[in-house]
């Protein structure tokens, strides 16, 4: 083999540590398991160690993203990526594909999937190696050739040097790259998460040169982009257009509420192979009962309704699981009820209910501004004045306060962004003229006063009232 | 405390420990510890805390984690001016005193989860790891890659690490244009009027009794709570106010059963600490020195910086002329300057069809002609437009009371706007015997 790459030791050793880790805390739990079958025989679990098992096993899968046997509901996306790479890997086609969907839809994992099986495979995982690199990490050209330059173990082959330069860099990897051919070099799988992201480097060298290798019977090249962006292409140059293969990817599941169901059942049940046996029956009926329950089903169904991606599920179910304790061992739909008041709380409401009644009647003279003007930027001074108007018509709870600490109170409020001043200069004008918008909606105000601990009856009335 | 700390994880005694000094947080430290979880279970890869300043969450997230000696760092993101110092801590805390030297200079995130995850292998977790950044709103500051790499730290080190971020403003003004890893949001509510009072009355004076300190903070709360519910700031008004509070006790006016006398001599007093100690126009110690003084001459001195500028007299002039230019349309000129201003009848003039005033709307710019037009109308005597009535003008522009909206190169008719308050104007006219609201339209 002519490639350079060969000398490497330990191909892909960079990526497989993440999966090697897993692999040992899978042994881990089996010889706990097995350990704990040992003690189920002569006496059974206390509650509390089966709930501390359980919050470990649904954590790992909530939390860290752990890999599902086989992904959930996009089996023909995972069948074609598996296909694609293969023919890289074992056939040395070179090839590029981007996976297009929604955050949290699943497009790591899926990638994530197809790799672990790609890898299963003995002589795959001798040949193939593998760069991972990440919009978010490598935010330059030069930084993502470094990081691929050491995840192919070459970074001892640049010369003498550790590192050289740019240019050198990328010649040699480069030369690396295009020196061997379909049959006898080892085939390159280069996934780049946060594709979009690679966009905006200069000139798109990087993209221009991956691209340009797979679209050459060069070494064989697998490039994998993962993004959120549905208009991702309009984001590439011409010339790096041209040179990618046009095959995408979409993941936008078509997933019906009772597969949602279903799925969400199956995140929350315990494996067979858990150690207590009688909990995990008594833990998996009880599910069962959640997602029958109406309660509980309208939960999910609202949840559902906002975005079906599994990792909103995740955080509901987080939420949920977090209330079990030994005396409460089973999640019930009072606590599912109460995750998804956590999950969709209005938190801006939130903020609200915290202000002082000075803070609040400010707010509120702002929406009657935007009411009269229309939603037009207005200034403190107009603030001021209404709440003048106010305080000399009708407050009886709510005292004059001298300007200056009307206007502390509005700088807190500029603080905590629920205002917004309209443009740059803030040197030129006083503070009290500077021009801002109001950054609440109207019924988040309405609903907001509703809520308000202690509100006194006059300052309601006020904000009903249409006439200022 | 009816609602103890409770988690099958910690042992009893520390959780007791940590429960005791967070008072009235016993349902968010416990909301906080339940989605913690057991030490070597994962939780979610980022948490978001938010609430308003001085609700605890700094404290709770600090004692929970100290306390219950999880390993962890605290960061400020002020102090840190550069990713770099970030990391730098981070890696510190985590990996002990030589893993930062592993960074290069200037380092970027990827050097940070590269030399994070080539430590992390060395030393693999055994517990959850947490960051907790503090003042997290100052990371979209920072690189934009910052804020969305963190949130998802977990999956990109691949250790059991937790990021926990704190901040006052709402997680909407975080996201970024294409959206990012979603953290867990957890609301850390402001402390009720009763839960102020609690804490508040826990530190009470030696040698007072602790009902006569409760009853103080009660008063005190009176006066503030309406304006400021920052427990910080209540408890440094509490502590600069006690002693005036006191005075009659010490003298032997009152006892410490007589309310009423005591409220009647501290209340004014605390109105008068909110126009200036709570604005911060005058120092504690210089509180207190006037609080000493008081007592001796018994009048109340405005310690604010409007009482303080004094100014030529030409000036005084000019920053009238200018004020009245900034406030009145141009239009208007003839009728209070002229003295014989032909046949403008008062109802004519006065259509009000612009409805709201000029002092809502702020100062209008105006060209150097008329504001010396103006000033020669004003002013008693007759003066000549020699240099020093335009340097007094460039000086005034120096000291910001004018503020030029030109540009520099406009040398032939530079453009000004008047910068003070009509408070302030009113002050200087005072000095000069200028009945300035005469002059002004908004006040016709």
């Amino acid at each position: 083999m002519e490639l350079s790459i060969t000398p490497a030791p330990q191909p892909g050793a960079w990526r497989r540590r993440g999966v090697a880790s897993d692999n040992d805390l899978i042994k881990k739990i089996q010889a706990e398991v097995i350990m704990s079958k040992r003690k189920a025989k002569d006496s059974h679990f206390t509650v509390g160690e089966c709930i501390s098992q359980v919050q470990r096993l649904l954590r790992e899968r909530f939390c860290h993203q752990q890999l599902p046997l086989r992904p959930l509901g996009m089996e023909s996306q995972h069948k074609h990526l598996l296909e694609l790479l293969r023919r890289t890997a074992v056939h040395g086609e070179s090839n590029s594909v981007l996976i297009v969907g929604p955050r949290g839809a699943g497009k790591t994992m899926l990638l994530n999937c197809v790799l672990k099986e790609l890898l299963e495979v003995n002589e795959v995982k001798k040949n193939v190696l593998l760069v991972h690199l990440n919009g978010l990490l490598q935010t330059d050209d030069r930084i993502a050739l470094k990081e691929i330059t050491r995840q192919l173990h070459l970074e001892n082959v640049v010369g003498d040097k550790v590192f050289g330069s740019f240019a050198e860099n990328l010649a040699f990897l480069l030369e690396a790259l295009k020196k061997g051919d379909r049959s006898t070099s080892r085939p390159v799988l280069f996934t780049l998460d946060e594709f979009d992201l690679f966009a905006h480097h200069k000139n798109q060298t990087l993209l221009y040169n991956l691209l340009d290798i797979s679209q050459s019977a060069q070494t064989p090249v697998a490039v994998v982009g993962l993004t959120c962006r549905l208009d991702v292409l309009e984001l590439l140059e011409k010339r790096v257009k041209s040179r990618f293969s046009h095959r995408q990817i979409h993941l936008l599941s078509p997933l019906g509420f009772e597969r949602y169901l279903e799925i969400a059942q199956q995140q929350l049940s315990l494996p067979s192979d858990f150690p207590d046996h009688k909990f995990c029956e008594d833990w998996n009926a009880s599910v069962k009962a959640l997602c029958e329950d109406k309660s509980a089903e309208a939960v999910l169904q609202k949840h559902f309704n906002a975005s079906k991606d599994f990792r909103s599920l995740h955080m509901l179910l987080m939420l949920a699981l977090s209330r079990v304790t030994v005396s409460n061992p089973a999640i019930r739909p009072a606590d599912l009820l109460e995750a998804s008041r956590l999950c969709t709380a209005d938190s801006k409401a939130n903020v609200l209910h915290g202000l002082s009644i000075l803070e609040l009647c400010l707010i509120i003279a702002m929406k009657h501004l935007n009411d009269i003007y229309d939603g037009e930027p207005f200034n403190f001074q107009m603030v001021h004045n209404e709440f003048k108007k106010f305080i000399q018509r009708k407050s009886h709870s709510v005292h004059n306060f001298e300007k200056p600490v009307v206007i502390k109170a509005f700088e807190h409020l500029q603080q905590l962004e629920l205002i917004k001043p309209m443009d740059g200069s803030t040197a030129k004008t006083q503070k009290e003229y500077q021009l801002v918008k109001l950054m609440l909606d109207h019924s988040q105000i309405m609903e907001a006063l509703q809520k308000y601990p202690q509100c006194p009856t006059d300052v309601k009335q006020w904000a009903v009232s249409a006439f200022g | 405390m009816s609602v103890q700390l409770q988690h099958p994880g910690y042992a009893e005694e520390r959780l007791r420990l940590a429960a005791a000094r967070l008072p009235c947080r016993e349902t968010q430290a416990g909301a906080l510890l339940s989605l913690l979880g057991e030490p070597e279970q994962y939780s979610y890869p980022s948490i978001f805390i938010y609430g308003h300043r001085a609700t605890g969450k700094s404290h709770v997230t600090q004692t929970l984690l100290k306390e219950l000696e999880m390993p962890h760092v605290v960061v400020s993101c002020v102090e840190c001016v550069s990713a770099g110092l970030l990391f730098e801590q981070v890696l510190l805390s985590f990996f002990g005193s030589s893993s930062s030297e592993l960074l290069p200079r200037s380092p970027s995130l990827s050097d940070f989860v590269r030399v994070y995850r080539q430590l992390c292998a060395q030393v693999p977790a055994t517990q959850t790891r947490y960051i907790v950044l503090d003042r997290a709103e100052l990371l979209r500051d920072m690189d934009s890659n910052l804020l969305p790499g963190f949130l998802r730290l977990q999956e990109l080190v691949g250790d059991n690490v937790t990021v926990i971020l704190l901040s006052e403003i709402v997680w909407d003004k975080f996201r970024p244009n294409t959206g990012c890893f979603e953290p867990l949001l957890l609301l850390f509510p402001n402390y009720s009027k009763v839960e102020l009072q609690q804490i508040l009355s826990q530190d009470s004076h030696p040698s007072y009794s602790p009902e006569l300190y409760s009853a103080y903070i009660n008063i005190l709360l009176g006066v503030f709570y309406s304006v400021c519910r920052d427990l910080r700031e209540l408890r440094h008004l509490a502590a600069l106010n006690f002693s005036k509070f006191c005075e009659p006790l010490e003298t032997g006016e009152a006892k410490e059963k007589d309310t009423h006398k005591l409220w009647r001599n501290i209340e004014p007093h605390l109105k008068r600490a909110m126009q200036t100690v709570y604005l911060r126009e005058v120092s504690s110690v210089q509180w207190e020195q006037q609080q000493a003084e008081e007592r001796e001459v018994g009048a109340v001195r405005g310690l604010s910086a409007h009482d303080h500028v004094e100014l030529p007299y030409y000036s005084k002039f000019l920053l009238i002329a200018a004020y009245l230019a900034s406030y009145n349309p141009a239009r208007t000129d003839r009728r209070f300057f002229l003295k014989h201003h032909g046949k403008i009848k008062k109802t004519n003039f006065l259509k009000k069809h612009e409805k709201t005033s000029n002092h809502l709307l702020g100062p209008k710019p105006f060209p150097l002609d008329r504001l010396l037009a103006i000033f020669y109308s004003v002013v008693d005597s007759r003066v000549a437009p020699t240099a020093s009535v335009f340097s007094q003008i460039s000086s005034l522009v120096t000291l910001q009371l004018l503020s030029q909206v030109s540009h520099d190169d406009q040398l032939d008719s530079p453009k000004y706007k008047c910068a003070v308050s009509l408070d302030f104007i009113r002050a200087v006219a005072r000095t000069v015997g200028f009945d300035i609201l005469r002059y002004l339209y908004d006040f016709l």
